[in-house]
């Protein structure tokens, strides 16, 4: 049901674009479709930071641009701290009154690589130091720009450029890094995942991270059909399977507090999402059970972490 | 009669920093710089000064930071050292690149490896071809002043390239010196808010930092060497604007008895003053001998120094920093400005003092000796590291 609804809701969101067409992403690329998304949902009075990575690559080949907002590459790990000094930067002009008071929005946006690799570290400065700012990875699971290989956001068993599967190893022999735990772990006020073949649900977390004080994390599964080696046209169904089988679940930190956006009761089998995509092509049956195991698990953890919210909420009612 | 107080040379620069009406302040601590941060976060603790200030996790982002609330059209400066440096090095390129008109103060300090807090241009040279104007300063008055001539420089829109002012670490930043400060009022003439000529902001989008491909980026390069080329005159026109307004001239290179002299030490930052004193004791035992400083190294002041240098017979470069495999920096910059001429002075080049080694009056004289010896014998080129024991 609320599945349905969102299919169709999508008509209320704005027509207007501030991420122009004529962008050089791959056919079927969900991170492009993500940025798009978070770009309607702030309407113009945003400043973009933009991490290296394939969303920078596709929008600003010199002298063309696709952002119809302010927009700013400086490097591949200092987002957090570039979108830092920009809300700095303003809020000090409009209190010596050099520029009018009005919200704007300082918004970083960087990859899985960017974020959960060599970004980290200036992440987690920015969080700590409380900017009012939104800060958003768009996770395609590797280093998609520089063609395809592992970050520490890179899923188990995947096969990558640099986590190959090969005759000995497996691909990907580490288990993906949970930046939104660890983004949650700085006490921020605003944690959340999404997920662009959810726009209704990713355009309402990004509104929300706007009108909250301080920081805003929101870490967004972007189906990369180029780097997954699955069908352009499968994008947002592999989204909505990643939601469904628990690979990916859709929740929010509302300071401090767990809440899931849709909970399945019944999963779908890890299997039906990992059959349609080329990089997990070499799994076996035995290693696909291993990773459903510890996706249920992981699932079973967050679903009490926001049984535990609801409970704190009904005894606070 | 202005008044001289006396005060140490790190909270003087962040007096001027205060003075200058920075808007956004970022910045990681590392000795030798730590008594400029230090005394800027008491400032704002303090409210005498209305600034953002940020204490972040990494010199990366200390310059970062910056870049980000630059572009926005806030004043923004930062400081570092060695190290420091180093990790930020990358975005020194960025900054420049961007046009964002930014000041940092470098309190040099050796680049490790052995490890060393002290005193040497190591950390100024690792990122000597990043764009930004540089200068070396003398004293702690000139640190003082030149935030305000850095700020001035860097924001005009004929130029809108960053600064950095590197003063040598504890032999300047730890000091207590006699400081003529300037009045509010005069500097806020001389300086008045930054007008960024582009700016972030949604009510007139623009994108910053695009990428460019072979076919363009050859032509945004170029833009930013008629820059910083073109800012020569502007370079000038600010300090002179600056002396009418203080009585404290500087020019890009700095004269000392050079009149009628054969033999010219030739130094950048802090060794000004001690040669000097050299220089002197030389002359008083009838040599012929003058000292040329340095002090704009960014754009290298070519013309200024060619009229100076080529006036004598040698030259003893006395370099603060190794090239390893080549010599001294600043001696190759000082050989490429004689290479056009055919009568030149010979240049001899001594590294000396690096890493905190102290080289006293009496140093310098004995360099002069030796390089007007080796001189002499047909060691027209000759380099060598002064004072390491064998
Ligand atoms: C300091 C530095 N190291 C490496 C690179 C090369 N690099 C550019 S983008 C990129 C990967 C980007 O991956 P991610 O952040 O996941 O973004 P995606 O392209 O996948 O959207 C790498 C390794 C760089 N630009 N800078
Ligand atoms: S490589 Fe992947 S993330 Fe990058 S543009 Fe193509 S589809 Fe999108
Ligand atoms: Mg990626």
């Amino acid at each position: 049901m609320t599945e349905k609804l969102n299919v169709f809701a999508v008509r209320t969101l704005t027509q207007k674009e501030y991420f122009a067409p004529g962008h050089r992403a791959c056919q079927g690329c969900a991170e492009v479709l993500a940025v798009r998304l978070v770009a309607k949902a702030l309407g113009r009075n945003v400043i973009v930071s933009n991490a290296t990575g394939c969303m920078e690559i596709v929008s600003s080949p010199l002298p063309f641009t696709s952002w119809r907002v302010p927009w700013f590459h400086v490097a591949f790990e200092n987002t957090a701290a570039v979108a830092s000094g920009i809300e700095a930067g303003l809020k000090v002009l409009m209190r010596k009154g050099r520029i009018p008071r009005k919200k704007i929005v300082s918004l970083a946006m960087a990859g899985d690589g960017g974020t959960a690799d060599i970004g980290l570290q200036a992440l987690s400065g920015a969080l700590e130091r409380g900017h009012d700012f939104i800060y958003i990875c768009t996770d395609n699971e590797a280093y998609m720009n520089t063609g395809i290989q592992r970050s520490s956001s890179t899923p188990f068993g995947a096969s990558t450029t640099t986590s190959p599967a090969g005759k000995v190893q497996i691909g990907q022999i580490t288990w993906k890094k949970n930046m939104a735990a660890i983004a949650a772990a700085h006490n921020i006020p605003y944690v959340a995942t999404a997920c662009p073949s959810y726009p209704i649900d990713l355009v309402q977390k990004v509104k929300k991270a706007a009108e909250i004080e301080g920081p805003a994390y929101i870490h967004i599964l972007s189906v990369c059909p180029t780097g997954w080696r699955s069908a352009p046209e499968l994008s947002i169904k592999l989204g909505r399977l990643a939601a469904e089988t628990g690979v990916f679940p859709l929740y929010e930190v509302d300071h401090g507090k767990y809440r899931l956006s849709i909970d399945f009761p019944k999963l779908k089998p890890v299997k039906e999402y990992i059959k349609l995509q080329g990089r997990f092509r070499h799994l076996t049956d035995d290693m696909i059970e291993q990773i459903e195991k510890r996706i249920r698990k992981e699932y079973e953890e967050l679903k009490e972490k926001a049984a535990k919210g609801a409970r704190d909420d009904s005894n606070r009612g | 009669m202005v008044k001289r107080i006396g005060m140490e040379v790190s909270i003087a620069a962040a007096e001027a920093v205060k003075q200058a009406n920075v808007d956004v302040i970022s910045a990681y601590p590392i000795t030798p710089q730590t008594h400029i941060v230090e005394h800027l976060s008491e400032l704002v603790a303090n409210g005498e000064m209305d600034a953002e200030f940020f204490c972040v996790e990494s010199e990366h982002s200390a310059l970062s930071v910056c870049v980000g609330s630059e572009a926005t059209g806030a004043r923004s400066f930062t400081c570092t050292s060695a190290q420091g440096l180093a990790l930020m090095s990358e975005i020194t390129y960025i900054a420049s690149g961007l046009r964002l008109p930014i000041v940092m103060i470098i309190a040099n300090r050796t680049l490790s490896a052995p490890l060393s807090i002290w005193n040497d241009h190591s950390d100024a040279m690792s990122i000597r071809d990043c764009g930004w104007i540089q200068f070396f300063v003398e004293n702690g008055q000139e640190v003082y002043d030149h935030v305000f001539i850095s700020y001035r420089l860097a924001e005009d829109r004929e130029v809108l390239l960053p600064v950095i002012i590197n003063m040598d670490g504890f032999t300047l930043s730890h000091v207590i010196e006699p400081f003529e400060l300037i009045e509010q009022e005069k500097i806020d003439q001389f300086l008045p808010p930054y007008q960024p000529l582009y700016r972030l902001h949604p009510d007139r989008p623009i994108t910053m930092g695009a990428f460019a491909l072979p076919a363009i980026f050859a032509e945004t390069k170029k833009a930013q060497e008629v820059a910083i080329q073109s800012s020569m005159p502007k370079i000038l026109e600010v300090l002179k604007a600056f002396g009418d307004m203080t009585g404290r001239y500087y020019r890009p290179i700095e004269t000392y008895k050079t009149e009628d002299a054969d033999t010219l030490l030739v130094t950048m930052g802090s060794f000004g003053e001690t040669a000097s004193v050299a220089v002197d004791k030389l002359r008083d035992e009838g040599r012929s001998v003058g000292l040329m400083k340095i002090r704009l190294w960014r754009p290298f002041p070519f013309e200024d120094l060619k009229k100076v240098a080529l006036k004598a017979k040698n030259l003893v470069v006395i370099d603060r920093a190794i090239s390893v495999g080549m010599g001294g920096p600043v001696a190759s910059e000082v050989k490429a400005a004689l290479y056009g001429y055919d009568v030149r002075p010979s240049v001899y080049n001594f590294v000396a003092g690096i890493s905190g080694r102290d080289v006293a009056p009496s140093d310098f004289i004995k360099m002069v000796d030796k390089a007007e010896i080796e001189i002499e014998e047909g060691n027209r080129e000759g380099y060598e590291l002064y004072g390491v024991r064998e």
